[in-house]
């Protein structure tokens, strides 16, 4: 048995690494994604295009105007002269939020009146949109405060001591909120997914489309070998793919790294399970490399965007959140961000490496039955 | 070129879809999964952020102070603790996301007339989530602040003063900031991108793979000839697409569609002969249906997710990845989209990402034309 998984093992290998290109594929460019989204997965929002349509030209509208300049989250791109030029800013996107000043509004301002004070705001991508919402009225607000506190000291001949509330805010496991602290590991969960799925699911279907497959069946390997010797390199490809995606997103984001490596190394291991799992599984159900192919879209999509990759679980609604319970990469990512971010070990991970195990278990079964079936 | 044998190719090419309904049905049926699950499932809008209180204060002022979180849409309020350890255990079990800590000499403070500190802890593991909910809890912040100051100078005025700046912002586009309205559009963009590539990216290396190629090369059919045979029954299928998830949106997901319909099509139509050649020009390259097919989900899958401006604000990447951005198609029709969609402008607008679009296609067919050899080595 060892001589014959042997020999399949090297065949696999052979065929897997022989194209220079192959090569390539598999082992360049999971590094060069890493690079490329870890800088470009970012929600930080920062650089909102601002135009101001200032018609007071004061000292009040040009210090409010500089306060939102100076508050890093917006540059100014274009001071507007007339009414019309606003519209169509807006609709080329060429600014998301234009500041408008009326006339008066200093005077108003200085009379002791409410002075009015306009925000048009693009809310295409309406996620940004609420953001900037935020900054700028927290913009605004500090300036109503400083004017109020202004009248007091007038009010009062002296400077006033104001009450404020002041909020210190800490954000745990991520003090800076970097949001690329999040996505890297997302990321490489995602690289190693698209790349194990998709290599097991067409490996063996090509065998059946080229033909091959009956020149497999008529040598003494028996079908436990063959599934082996199917996902065995692929298993060793995706881990050297994590190992070396992993190293990368340390050493060079900076990600921190809070928990236990090896347990990673673990939690990876039962990862692969499934996929490959999975892989076969479209494998044993698909005729030709294409129907593979888009077998393992099929479930490489929704899984992606089920396993809170980008959105948030919790704000899904009920039937969905029950769905994700299916999805390995769920629990592959919360262990993988549990691991990097919250440091936290297999006490409190333990369920999610437990289901792993039981999806891992499960997929394999099922796909080596089906599998066995399509030999017999 | 002779229309003739273009359509011989068309036809076989054809027959070969209808044969395999399989791969035709999940080319339908990837579009309508995705748009289902990005429409119900999927939302980046924050509100409800769970909340837990540690008031040590006690107060009348502190209750007030709560209330005006508990009274905000965008907290819910998850109950008292006591210490950090139980704040601890109620982040980690993510039973709340975020939590007020008020000290005891709050309300003491303020009637001194000084500043008195309040604490927000927030999970920051998902820094979106994170980000927003402490924006809601500044707002908070300062809507109580100046409610303070005013009833201050109501004591020493007498009434009650006017606020200074009264702030209105107007969103333009969404004016309810629904995520779905902006995720529909892109998806479609997005998916265009990734089924045009799926759905020819193994169509030439089969031929090589299988060896019915040598057989095509002995019949009189020319190389653009063949390349054009085989791209016009694939795009009959993505604007099959195209026309489900429009109806999709527009009747299931009543995302307003406020531009023109037909160049809304003229456009994807554009972009899906970019896409699909895209896919030839891989299959011709690669010869080789594993290598093309993870070759093709290289080049659009996740570049298409990822960069072209659908989750990920372009503007907050840095420099070079802006750079990068420029040569994701996918982003210029997502733009087209979204201005389609949402904006209600037309091609005076939209001229430049159109042309660009154009560009792109015309240089992909060229390509895919000129890479292909009818030759056996």
């Amino acid at each position: 048995m060892r001589e014959r998984l042997w020999h399949m093992l090297v065949k696999e290998f052979i065929q897997a690494l022989r194209n220079p290109r192959m090569r390539a594929l598999i082992f360049v460019t999971p590094v060069i994604q890493l690079f490329l989204f870890g800088y470009a997965v970012t929600t930080d929002v920062q650089n909102i295009a601002l135009a101001v349509y200032d018609q007071d030209h004061s000292v009040a509208s040009r210090e409010l105007t500089s306060r939102f300049v100076r508050s890093g989250y917006f540059d100014l791109v274009e001071s507007v002269a007339e009414p019309g030029r606003v519209q169509e800013l807006l609709d080329r996107g060429e600014a998301r939020a234009v500041l408008q000043f009326h006339r008066g509004f200093q005077e108003t301002l200085q009379a002791g009146r409410t002075a009015e004070l306009q925000l048009l705001l693009d809310g295409t991508i309406s996620n940004t949109a609420g953001i900037v919402l935020n900054y700028s009225s927290r913009i605004v607000n500090q300036y109503s405060q400083e004017l109020l506190d202004q009248r007091m000291h007038r009010l009062l001949g002296t400077p006033p001591r104001t009450a404020k509330v002041e909020l210190a805010a800490r954000a745990w496991f991520n003090e800076a909120l970097e949001s690329r602290n999040f996505f890297v590991p997302g990321v490489i969960a995602m690289i190693v997914t698209l790349t194990s799925l998709m290599l097991t699911s067409m490996a063996v279907v090509r065998e059946k489309e080229i033909g091959t497959m009956e020149q497999i069946l008529v040598t003494p390997i028996r079908p436990v070998e063959l599934i082996l010797g199917k996902t065995i390199p692929f298993a060793l490809i995706s881990y050297a793919d994590v190992i070396g995606i992993t190293i990368i997103g340390v050493l060079w984001f900076a990600v921190p790294v809070r928990g236990n490596l090896l347990l990673l190394l673990f939690a990876t291991g039962l990862f692969l399970l499934t996929t490959l799992g999975l892989g076969l599984l479209i494998s044993t159900v698909s005729q030709t490399q294409q129907q593979a192919m888009m077998g393992a879209f099929f479930l490489y999509l929704p899984a992606l965007l089920l396993s809170g990759f980008i959105f948030p679980i919790a704000n899904m609604p009920e039937v969905f959140q029950w769905l994700t319970l299916l999805n390995p990469l769920r629990y592959f990512l919360e262990i993988i961000r549990g691991i990097f971010l919250k440091g936290i070990g297999a006490s409190i991970l333990w369920p999610q490496m437990a289901a792993l195990s039981i999806l891992g278990v499960a997929t394999l079964g099922l796909a080596s039955r089906r599998f066995r079936k399509t030999l017999e | 070129m002779k229309a003739r044998r273009v359509w011989a190719v068309a036809r076989k090419e054809f027959l070969h879809i209808l044969r395999d309904p399989r791969s035709l049905g999940m080319g339908i049926a990837i579009p309508v999964l995705l748009l289902v699950i990005y429409g119900y499932a999927l939302t980046m809008d924050v509100d409800e952020v769970p909340l837990v209180v540690w008031d040590q204060s006690e107060t009348p002022e502190s209750r007030e102070f709560v209330s005006g979180f508990a009274a905000s849409r965008y907290f819910t309020w998850q109950g008292h603790v006591r210490n950090y350890a139980e704040i601890e255990r109620a982040i980690d079990s993510r039973q709340a996301m975020a939590a007020l800590v008020i000290p005891a000499d709050f309300a003491a403070r303020l009637a001194a007339g000084r500043n008195a500190p309040a604490q927000m802890i927030v999970d920051g593991s998902d820094s979106n989530t994170a980000t927003i909910a402490l924006g809601y809890a500044d707002a908070v912040v300062e809507t109580y602040s100046q409610a303070v100051t005013m009833a201050q100078i109501r004591r020493i005025q007498g009434r009650t003063p006017d606020p200074p700046l009264d702030f209105r912002p107007r969103v333009w586009f969404n004016p309810e900031l629904q995520s779905r309205h902006y995720i529909v559009p892109g998806l479609i963009a997005v998916m265009m991108m990734m089924i045009a590539a799926l759905l020819t990216s193994l169509t030439v290396a089969r031929e090589w793979e299988r060896g019915t190629m040598e057989q095509l090369i002995s019949t009189p059919v020319k190389g653009p000839e063949l390349i054009l045979g085989k791209l016009l029954p694939y795009l009959a299928v993505g604007i099959l697409d195209t026309v489900i998830a429009v109806v999709m949106g527009r009747f299931i997901f009543a995302v307003p569609l406020r531009g023109s319909i037909p160049l809304l099509f003229a456009v994807a139509t554009v972009f899906l002969i970019g896409g699909l050649s895209l896919g030839i020009l891989v299959s011709t390259v690669t010869r080789n249906q594993l290598m093309a097919s993870q070759l093709a989900a290289l080049l659009t899958l996740l570049p298409s997710v990822l960069l072209s401006g659908f989750v990920f604000e372009i503007r907050s990447m840095p420099a070079p990845i802006q750079m990068i951005t420029y040569l994701i198609p996918a982003r210029y029709f997502l733009n087209v989209l979204r201005g389609i969609y949402l904006k209600g402008v037309g091609l005076e607008t939209l001229a430049g990402e159109t042309l660009l679009l154009v560009l792109f296609s015309g240089m992909m067919v060229i390509l895919a034309m000129r890479r292909f050899r009818k030759k056996l080595v």
